[in-house]
């Protein structure tokens, strides 16, 4: 294996942490990015990053009952066996990242802070400030820095992932783009890692960075990679409108305890901090006694709507309601959630420590993303190892089992042999709905966890593909670029061609049509539309014919890739005729075990360019689908106690 | 206050005045510095863009690159520049707006031109190579890191145990320091930062605050202390901290607020008692 190389195709969480745990183990990395790794998308993460700590521990908390918190708030639709493995992981990862040096708050006596979040009863969220994500994002990449002077690992920063390449069926290697000199390239490897996270774009406006579009995971799905739930968007209950962008107000601001409110009369114009408290209506807290203003975000977000679209009781009659800090102490609210506090300051221009904030969902993560596969561990609750209850939530740990075969090739491994999928990009951790500070989680797992199956993986990696293989698959990018370049030339100047007013009209569509509540005709309609901007997009006519650093050939590239991407989530948004986590259907508004305990796996078909889905039954679940209500008052009357021992 | 402070608050004021005078509906001019490519020369462009409820400097660009016809009616092509997150924590997307170095993503269109007709002018940073346009290439502050080792170096990714304990206080000044973006303004503001011919010399030049700063929150760690040394080696050395005029510019426009002064002061002291300890125990 001395030649073999690995490339990581995204520098986030994810691919930073994937080349940390490669690099270490003497293999060299090829790191591409689209922008410097210190850039990407992980660095808006804000909340914090959940595990099993030994405060919570004492209190009743376990490893377990964190992959079980994960599960039920993904509604049943995680793979069960990776969930069960992160959990198990999460507290030495922080421990890892404590070492690495990331400031996580304190508390007086000296031991890491921890915070509530949603869809847990239990503080047992770590965070440093409102900007974890940043921090964590910052240690990884000091750590990339060190190893990129040790020569273990080469950066190519400004580098555009255009496609994989695939020889006999394994992936062999990548096409990449220079984004500066527009030079295009193939690099070869034993093995690559996808870790270029979700697909925000797609919606036009959510709470993603501006490289969040999915092109290259769509360009993986193009070239044969199956594609899981990709009908599981979810929606934050908490982002500020915008023109440009939909910036989050993190969870976090509930789980220090915000609150969310509209006036109980409509159309109340006095300024919020004059209405008297009975005049308020706390509908979080009055629906859901138990878990109150930190429910899970699915359930989060259809109450906001519900409130402001069905009750019409959004604030200023606008689609907003209040999420209120002013109960806290300004300085306590400095030192744990200043950061998102002044980007809410610097947007709207109004102080949130004094005046309740107004706020809305917004399009926030992909659950859904690059199908991946696993080897389950010896962990199994029906045969329990010594000191170990079969069916009741008993920590379990390394020493109780495994939830994945440790160093297993097909660890997270796409459809295509060699190329793996890490982070966001990948669909098996949080099913139909991710736990606020899960996601964090699960990048770095992955990264570190499943590393490793990849450094197992090239080590019977043997046969060099002939050279003409990474000649033709630049042959064929080079001439799509040609194309693209060719269109600004004797166009029609017709603004329905013009690549921004196509993305544009995708994402308003994707947003009517997509998001808190689906219809089948609605859904039907929206892959209409989007048949008829693929069809647009055919004819697109490019503003830009620069051969240096053309800016709109890249966004427009990704604009034809997120159309496809666009179809499979309509299509599996179509054919899933139930409601579960963020799919909410209204014309069928129950999960549905029977038909849908399932994983939609869609294909490309090269044919008609549209997406094939299938329903594939979710693989050997540790524990069965029940009911997920958390508690709602109108279903079932429960107290604190017993909506604590049913999740 | 401090005089920092002071320009801060005021500056402040100013933005909150005018957005309270700003005019909906209105359109403002785009002056913007366009060129090619490295060795291309520049032009100025200027186009009227229609201003919503809540425009930034991004959303205004995004609406240019729709819509490339300058004020005189002419095609031409979208701008260039770099942005990622849209809200002022990724540091992409620094430029010289109003002569002033800042972010553009956070930069409210009501706050710099509330009237009919205002203009703003964008320009590319003048400390770095000019990619296209507005974008520029940044690769020299992110080598400085190298230079000063800015990471902990820490045995290996595999699990043993838990960091250093730290108190709230410590944590603070650490997280202080360590939410810097890497954005460059105040590289841009630095008048001992300079962009010289020679490509060559720039791992020689001044290495810039933010470095700097960079390497006290790692001489701040438990474990990042290994590495003391060799970091006030490299800031004793040609283009280290002695290079500092102390002209206080870089702290004044840094938007994360990071006590740039505060850490040039630190480092200054810990590079004079480096070198005193290192001539008596004559280890250099
Ligand atoms: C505002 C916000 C707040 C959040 N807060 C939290 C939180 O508190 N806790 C939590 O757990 N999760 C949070 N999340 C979710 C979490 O931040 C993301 O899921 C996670 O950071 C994704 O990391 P990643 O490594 O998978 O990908 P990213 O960080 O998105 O990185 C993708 C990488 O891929 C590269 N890339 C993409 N396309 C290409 C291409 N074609 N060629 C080359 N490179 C490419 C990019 O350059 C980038 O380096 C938040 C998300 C948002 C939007
Ligand atoms: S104080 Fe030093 S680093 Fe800061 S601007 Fe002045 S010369 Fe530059
Ligand atoms: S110190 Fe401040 S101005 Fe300088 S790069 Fe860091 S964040 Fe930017
Ligand atoms: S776009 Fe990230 S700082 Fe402005």
């Amino acid at each position: 294996m001395s030649d073999n190389r690995v490339i990581v195709v995204g520098g986030g969480l994810a691919g930073l942490a994937a080349s940390v745990r490669i690099a270490e183990s003497g293999v060299p990395v090829d790191l591409f990015s689209m922008v410097p790794v210190k850039r990407s998308h992980s660095v808006c993460a804000q909340g914090g990053i959940n595990a099993c700590n030994e405060i919570a521990r004492q209190q009743g908390y376990s490893e377990y009952e964190h992959f079980d918190e994960t599960i039920y708030g993904g509604d049943f639709l995680a793979d069960q066996h990776p969930v069960l493995e992160m959990a198990n992981w999460a507290p030495k990862i922080i421990d890892l990242l404590d070492r690495m040096g990331v400031p996580f708050n304190r508390t007086h006596e000296g031991f890491r802070d921890l915070r509530l979040f949603g869809g847990s009863l239990f503080k047992r969220t770590h965070f440093a400030g409102a900007t974890t994500g940043q921090q964590l994002l910052y240690a990884l990449d000091e750590q990339t820095r060190r190893y990129e002077t040790e020569g273990k690992v080469t950066k190519y920063e400004f580098w555009e992932f255009l496609w994989p390449i695939t020889h006999e069926g394994r992936c062999v290697g990548i096409v990449a783009q220079d984004m500066r000199t527009m030079q295009i390239r193939a690099f070869r490897a034993s093995a690559v890692v996808m870790a270029t996270g979700g697909c925000g774009l797609v919606f036009g406006k959510s709470t993603n960075s501006v490289i969040c579009t999915g092109g290259a995971a769509s360009r993986c799905y193009q070239a044969g990679a199956a594609y899981g739930n990709p009908e599981m968007v979810q929606v934050h209950p908490t982002a500020i409108p915008g023109a440009d962008k939909l910036r989050l107000m993190s969870e976090s601001a509930r789980g220090e305890g915000g609150r969310v409110w509209v006036p109980r009369k409509k159309g109340d114009t006095r300024n919020p901090v004059d209405i008297p408290e009975e005049e308020r209506w706390y509908f979080l807290e009055e629906r859901y006694p138990a878990y109150g203003n930190i429910v899970p975000r699915d359930i989060a977000t259809r109450e906001i709507f519900d409130v402001c679209v069905n009750e019409g009781m959004g604030v200023d009659g606008q689609n907003q309601v209040y999420l209120d800090l002013t109960h806290r102490d300004p300085d306590y609210l400095t030192v744990k959630l200043g950061g998102i506090l002044d980007i809410y300051e610097k947007f709207v221009g109004v102080d949130p420590r004094f005046t309740p904030m107004k706020i809305f969902p917004a399009v926030h993560y992909s659950m859904g993303g690059l199908w991946t596969d696993y080897t389950p561990g010896d962990y199994n609750p029906d045969a329990p190892k010594p000191g170990h209850k079969s069916g009741s939530p008993i920590p379990v740990d390394a020493q109780k089992g495994h939830g994945l075969t440790i160093g297993a090739t097909n660890n997270m491994m796409t459809s295509i042999p060699g190329l793996y999928a890490f982070g966001e990009v990948n669909f098996a951790y949080h099913g139909a709905n991710r736990l606020g500070a899960n996601a964090l989680l699960s990048c770095i797992f992955d990264g570190l966890c499943n590393g490793v199956s990849v450094v197992n993986y090239i080590k019977d990696v043997k046969e060099e593909a002939p050279q003409g293989v990474f000649d033709e698959a630049v042959r064929s990018e080079q001439a799509k670029h040609d194309k693209l370049v060719a269109s600004t030339s004797g166009g029609t100047g017709d603004k329905a061609y013009n690549p921004y007013q196509i993305a544009k009209e995708l994402g308003d569509e994707m947003t009517a049509a997509s998001t808190v509540v689906k219809t089948g005709p609605r859904l039907e309609q929206a892959i209409a539309k989007i048949g008829e901007l693929m069809q647009r997009f055919g004819k697109v006519e490019l503003g830009d014919a620069a051969s240096w650093t053309n800016q709109s050939l890249s966004f427009t590239r990704a604009t034809g890739d997120m159309l496809k991407i666009a179809d499979a989530i309509l299509r599996a948004g179509l054919l899933r005729e139930e409601s579960r986590g963020a799919h909410f259907r209204k014309d069928f508004p129950e999960r549905d075990d029977s038909r849908f305990f399932k994983t939609s796996v869609a294909r490309y078909n090269p044919e008609t360019g549209k997406s094939d889905i299938e329903f594939v039954p979710v693989k050997a679940p540790l524990v069965e689908p029940r009911a997920r209500t958390y508690g709602k008052s109108d279903t079932k009357k429960e107290t604190k106690e017993t909506a604590a021992a049913a999740s | 206050m401090s005089s920092t402070e002071a320009l801060r608050e005021h500056e402040a004021q100013e933005r909150k005045a005018n957005r309270a005078r700003a005019k909906a509906g209105r359109s403002v001019i785009f002056k913007i510095i366009r060129c090619d490519g490295p060795g291309k020369p520049s032009r100025w462009e200027s186009f009227k863009v229609p201003v919503e409820p809540g425009s930034n400097v991004i959303s205004c660009l995004k609406w240019i690159a729709a819509n490339p016809v300058t004020i005189d009616g002419k095609q031409t092509t979208p701008p260039v520049w770099d942005s990622g997150c849209l809200e002022e924590v990724c540091g992409a997307c620094t430029m010289v707006i109003n002569g002033k170095v800042r972010q553009s993503c956070s930069c409210l269109i009501d706050e710099y031109a509330p009237l009919e007709g205002d203009t703003i002018t964008l320009e590319p940073m003048s400390k770095f190579p000019v990619v296209r346009d507005l974008w520029v290439d940044r690769a020299r502050l992110f080598n400085a890191l190298k230079r000063v080792k800015a990471w902990v170096p820490i045995d290996s990714t595999y699990a043993q145990g838990a960091g250093p304990k730290e108190s709230p206080e410590h944590q603070q000044t650490r997280y202080r320091l360590s939410e810097c973006m890497s954005c460059g303004c105040c590289l841009e503001a630095c008048p001992q930062y300079n962009i010289e011919e020679d490509e060559s010399k720039w791992d020689e030049s001044f290495i810039g605050a933010h470095a700097i700063s960079q390497a006290r929150l790692f001489n701040e760690h438990e474990t990042g202390k290994r590495l003391k040394g060799e970091r006030l080696e490299e800031l004793s050395d040609k283009g280290g901290v002695g290079d500092c005029g102390n002209a206080q510019n870089c702290v004044k426009v840094c938007p994360k607020h990071i006590p740039l002064t505060e850490s040039i002061g630190a480092m200054g002291r810990a590079t004079t008692i480096h070198a005193i300890a290192s001539f008596f125990t004559g280890k250099k």
